[in-house]
């Protein structure tokens, strides 16, 4: 059985705040379920499928008794880290072709920006993960993690600091435009990489942002969709993946998940890479993108130093526009999960409410692709392709 | 959730906490305390693996063994971790000679003689407690 056309992105909602100190983290989820339903012209009463992540203050059951969900009849908590929201609208899609769901609502938030990291609980060697008294003495983090993956691409492929500075670069032309991102200002690929190292390779402004916030999608089945006055975004493929080092006798940084997982949503989907109008990459950090942008096959493996370079990713400039809001690296990453702006930023742009000065004109196919978890130990995938229909 | 705290602190000193050894990974920890850095082996597939499991990762076969590597590694690649409030260090994957790359880092050495194909061979270094089993590091040949 397959998704493709079944189900609809009706409803969207970023919210505003990059700063709460003034906010809960729940409180957050409902602002934005609130917002996305408003966007959809859906009541509470017509969600029967919740979905969230490890974001969500004890989970499906405290949320749906926090925000008074009580008409549900699917419930789905996959955690793969930022990329969870992505996979949570192809398991949407999939409930709604079973018929197990009609209204589905996908939350993330959280405010690490005034908390601290909180979830996901920093690695331990005393945690019980298989892994942690093995790995966690060594002090990894997202940062050196996924540099390791950087140092590692420009060992085998020439990769420069300067081609991923082109990811910030392009990323910060299409935040200036948008009142709401945290950072606004257009940078150069000087400024990006004279800022400070933070874990060789990467610089600072090779990090994404840390921000309070979050958002929400829900997702209908066509006869919901069909009685709403909102444009259609329907789901034409997805998949998901994940990836380790599997015991290490062939470990390769340089590949990610979305090796798995995108070439099964491009074939549910019917469609190919250079079908594409715009991507929502997903860019923890600069290196994300251009690992991402290969595996899913826009340009051949190694070659994506030089894709990303000379503005090739900025919108009306280049030949893939992505990341039209600012990102992760310009805009926002809330709770340190960004895949639910992924999605809505690429809904934005199917809807043709992206703005002017960075819609895609003629959009009418769109990818949003997502990596959770560590690209340089283990981590998540979700590819989703979605056209206007 | 604690405050992110942005200030470093230069008496901090990074801390060696004992690993958590559990039914499976008791023969691994004692090993260590004899200096002897396990990996695992499956007689059915001949692959090599790291961390040691008793079900082999590739072929799931129980018919694995933890064999004691040579201590001969070389780095399959590395960051040099500047934002740390116990001052930088070098994590790393490095490559036994036996097989399996293991995630750990590179102490004592010149960060700058640190590269890709460098090769490190293995040290120990204890954590805190009596009879806790120390920890493997390697260092730049």
């Amino acid at each position: 059985m397959s998704i493709k056309g079944k189900s609809y992105i009706m409803g969207a909602f970023e919210h505003p705040t990059r700063k709460a100190p003034d906010k809960s983290a729940p409180q957050l989820h409902a602002e934005c379920a609130k917002g996305a339903l408003a966007d959809a012209g859906l009541t509470k009463a017509d969600i029967d499928g919740f979905f969230c992540a490890g974001d969500a203050p004890g989970g499906p059951m405290s949320m749906a008794d926090y925000m008074g969900l009580r008409n549900l009849r699917h419930l789905d908590s996959t955690d793969v880290g930022g990329s969870s929201y992505i996979l949570h609208v192809g398991h949407a899609s999939e409930a709604i072709a079973a018929g197990k769901c009609s209204v589905a609502l996908i939350t993330l938030a959280g405010k690490p920006l005034t908390e601290g990291a909180g979830a996901p609980a920093r690695a331990s060697a005393l945690g019980t993960r298989p892994e942690d008294a093995f790995e966690s003495p060594y002090g990894g983090t997202t940062h050196n993690q996924y540099a390791m993956c950087a140092t590692r691409h420009m060992y085998e492929y020439g990769t420069t600091s300067e081609q991923l500075a082109w990811i910030k670069v392009a990323a910060s032309h299409h935040a200036q435009y948008n009142p709401n991102a945290l950072l606004r200002s257009v940078v150069t690929v000087d400024d990006v990489v004279n800022s400070p190292i933070i874990a060789t390779p990467l610089h600072r402004m090779d990090c994404c942002v840390v921000t309070d916030g979050g958002g929400a999608v829900i997702v209908t089945n066509r006869e919901v969709a069909g009685q709403l006055k909102r444009p259609k975004v329907r789901v034409l493929g997805a998949a998901e993946g994940v990836k380790g080092p599997f015991g290490g006798s062939s470990l390769d940084l340089t590949v990610s998940a979305a090796a798995l997982s995108g070439p099964k949503a491009f074939a549910e989907a019917g469609v190919k890479p250079s079908d594409i109008k715009y991507a929502s990459i997903y860019d923890s950090f600069t290196i994300t993108v251009l690992i991402q942008i290969e595996d899913l096959g826009f340009c051949a493996k190694g070659h994506g130093g030089r894709f990303v370079a000379d503005g090739n990713l900025i919108s009306g400039v280049g030949k893939l526009p992505f990341n039209t809001d600012g990102g992760g690296l310009c805009n926002n990453h809330p709770s340190n999960r960004g895949g639910i702006t992924k999605v809505i930023e690429a809904v934005r742009q199917l809807r043709g409410e992206a703005h002017p000065k960075v819609q895609v004109r003629n959009c009418d196919l769109a990818l949003a692709h997502g990596t959770g978890g560590s690209l340089g130990t283990r981590h998540g995938a979700a590819t989703l392709i979605m056209e206007r229909e | 959730m604690a405050q992110t705290t942005s200030e470093p602190d230069a008496s901090a000193v990074r801390r060696l906490l004992p690993p958590r050894v559990n039914a499976e990974t008791m023969r691994f920890w004692a090993a260590a305390q004899e200096g002897k850095l396990l990996y695992g082996y499956c007689d059915a597939c001949h692959q090599t693996h790291y961390y040691p499991r008793t079900l082999c990762p590739y072929c799931f076969s129980d018919e694995t063994q933890w064999k004691a590597g040579s201590g001969h590694a070389v780095v399959y690649t590395y960051s040099i971790m500047h934002r740390s409030p116990t001052g930088p260090y070098a994590i790393a994957y490095v490559t036994l000679a036996e097989g399996p790359s293991i995630l750990t880092n590179l102490i004592d050495c010149d960060f700058e003689r640190i590269k890709i194909g460098s090769p490190v061979k293995l040290v120990w270094r204890a954590t805190e407690g009596d009879g806790t089993p120390p920890l493997p590091f390697f260092t730049v040949v």
